[in-house]
């Protein structure tokens, strides 16, 4: 039993030291820095200002206010297009028929390529003169010649929703897939016995079938959207005027470029609240269904 | 008979259509890869005036490699390469041991605190690590670290530009700690009683008995491992001033912010993407099932 305690301590300790040291100490520190004034290189002490970085945030720093708008909206788009569209992929390549596994690596693809490979190649082809629009020229004859995506406030934000989408919806449509292929087909027979067409069995069989997944789904999008950064730093740096500035991206740029660790780390920690509403209410809506 | 023939002729129909949508939805993920890899291949005057037409995704004209050696010639990208494998590398490899063991040990060792530790190490899963990237910057500035100078261990403080501080971090992960304990509690505890009293110890179970029985284990957590560890951008970028050390990511975007030839910048990413996407083809089962391997847990 010794012998048992002993071992077991000392196989565990490399990890549970390192996790303590790189993530549960790091999380304790950001949440004391947020009421300080830390610099990363400061002649002068730190010291406690209680909820100035919070009150400044909120009051006095409207580059958080939009970073916050921006990123509530990246979610609250990103989130229902890629489960739905990546659940569409998933019923697509669910098919027992000749070639679709080569389409679910095809629809995978972009998901093994890098974001920052994935953030500068769109960027080329946003350019004013770029592939997507001389793709629009030419679907359009001529009548619209496109904009300047990422220079113009009002497209920049969706512009970079829709690469997002198109890198990430693959690995959504993986666990989707996963999720279908645990349905048992005796679940369908029943169903078409009953007269049941394509519709009544998605919705009376998948549908209910799929909820364990629904709910990993859609928590792992939420909190990927909501920490969304390397779009932002590769081809816009938050702008034009703030208008893709993200809460991690502005974190970074006061906590990091700017040196104030104190209020980077406060603005993380807002951050991290927004994860753990999310996770909490994704929590308390699947407990009352069961 | 007349009925059987409408409906073959109606489901073949539909066939049509369903493969239609699929080489639809294909023709959409590639055409941004397949453009890339082209356009790395013109000169940048052709490669400009080919994009009004279809002759982007092709390679034809003036074809060459003039764009990557370009590249070569302006930034050490081989040096970028190898500091991202060494990197990969070691937090794939360290990885595997040190998660491994974790698992191991809560799955099938009984100690004290076990519960209390395993409870702690699935509620780290809900931490992203942009919440904390910003306060383990000012941490790991503050790191002690050992030097051998003229001969003599010294200490001094401070991690930034180094090795360690792109990988340290990253070996222990919650998640990978959770799928090997999750396969190790599928191995039948007689093994481990016959072997007890054989006289093995508990760290000979876990290599001659744990990890030979659990190689999809190890093959998942690697493929779950390997793509974070070669894509690392953010903690890179704050931590990694020196040339020398900085990963391919960062050395692109740098490469990117100041140079307007899209010829070599298409080089550059088509030669960052190339191993990865080689890699990825030739273990493509494998990264599927460990992808869906992450939904499981639900």
């Amino acid at each position: 039993m010794r012998a048992e305690r002993r071992a077991g301590w000392a196989m565990a300790a490399p990890a549970v030291l390192l996790l303590l040291a790189f993530l549960i100490v790091p999380v304790i520190l950001g949440f004391v820095l947020s009421f300080t004034n830390a610099r990363l290189i400061s002649p002068e002490p730190t010291v406690f200002t209680g909820l100035d970085n919070f009150v400044r945030a909120f009051t006095a720093d409207p580059a958080f206010f939009h970073s916050l708008v921006n990123t509530i909206l990246f979610a609250a788009v990103v989130v229902p297009v890629q489960a739905g569209f990546g659940l569409l992929l998933a019923l697509l390549v669910n098919r027992k028929i000749r070639g679709v596994v080569a389409f679910r690596v095809i629809f995978f693809i972009p998901v093994v390529t890098s974001i920052v490979v994935v953030s500068i190649l769109w960027k080329f082809m946003y350019q004013p003169d770029g592939l997507i629009n001389s793709f629009i020229d030419s679907i359009t004859f001529g009548a619209w010649q496109g904009t300047a995506w990422l220079n113009d406030p009002s497209t920049a934000l969706a512009a970079i929703i829709v690469l997002s989408i198109w890198q990430a919806v693959g690995f959504h449509m993986l666990i989707w897939l996963a999720g279908l292929q645990t349905i048992p087909e005796e679940l369908y027979e029943a169903a078409r016995i009953d007269g049941a067409g394509t519709w009544r069995q998605f919705r009376d069989v998948t549908w209910p079938c799929l909820r364990p997944t629904r709910v990993f789904v859609l928590i792992t999008i939420t909190i990927a959207a909501l920490g969304l950064f390397v779009q932002i730093d590769v081809m816009t740096q938050g702008g034009p005027v703030d208008s893709t500035s993200t809460l991690v991206y502005h974190a970074v740029r006061m906590g990091y470029h700017q040196q104030q660790i104190g209020y980077g780390s406060a603005l993380s920690l807002v951050f991290f609240v927004l994860v753990l509403i999310v996770a909490l209410v994704q929590r308390v809506l699947t407990r009352d269904k069961d | 008979m007349h009925k059987g023939h409408a409906e073959r002729v109606l489901r073949r129909r539909r066939r049509g259509w369903f493969y239609l949508a699929l080489v639809g939805l294909a023709v959409f993920f590639l055409f941004p890869l397949v453009f890339m890899f082209v356009a790395s291949l013109k000169p940048d005057g052709q490669l400009l005036s080919d994009i009004g037409g279809w002759r982007a995704f092709l390679p034809v004209g003036d074809i060459s490699f003039h764009n990557y050696a370009a590249v070569f010639d302006r930034v050490p990208v081989g040096r970028f390469l190898l500091n991202s494998v060494i990197v990969t590398v070691a937090i794939v490899g360290l990885g595997l041991v040190v998660n491994s063991t974790a698992g191991f040990a809560i799955s099938r060792l009984r100690w004290t605190g076990r519960g209390l530790v395993f409870s702690v190490i699935i509620a780290t899963l809900i931490v992203p690590f942009e919440t904390i990237a910003v306060p383990m910057v000012y941490w790991v500035a503050h790191l002690p670290t050992l030097l051998f100078q003229n001969g003599r261990v010294e200490y001094d403080f401070g991690w930034l530009d180094s090795y360690q501080v792109q990988i340290v971090p990253f070996i222990a992960n919650g998640f990978s700690i959770f799928l090997f304990a999750q396969y190790f509690s599928t191995i039948p505890a007689s093994i481990d009683e016959a072997a007890r009293i054989d006289g093995a110890g508990w760290f000979t179970i876990y290599r001659k008995i744990a990890v030979p029985l659990s190689g999809p284990a190890f093959a998942t957590v690697a493929i779950l491992t390997f793509l974070p560890a070669w894509n690392q951008y953010l903690w890179p970028s704050m931590v990694v001033q020196d040339e020398n050390l900085r990963p391919v990511m960062v050395g692109m975007q740098y490469f990117f912010q100041d140079n307007t030839a899209w010829g070599e910048i298409m080089a550059y990413t088509s030669m960052i993407t190339l191993p990865v996407l080689v890699v990825f083809l030739a273990f493509q089962r494998a990264f599927v099932s460990s992808v869906a391997a992450t939904g499981v847990k639900g």
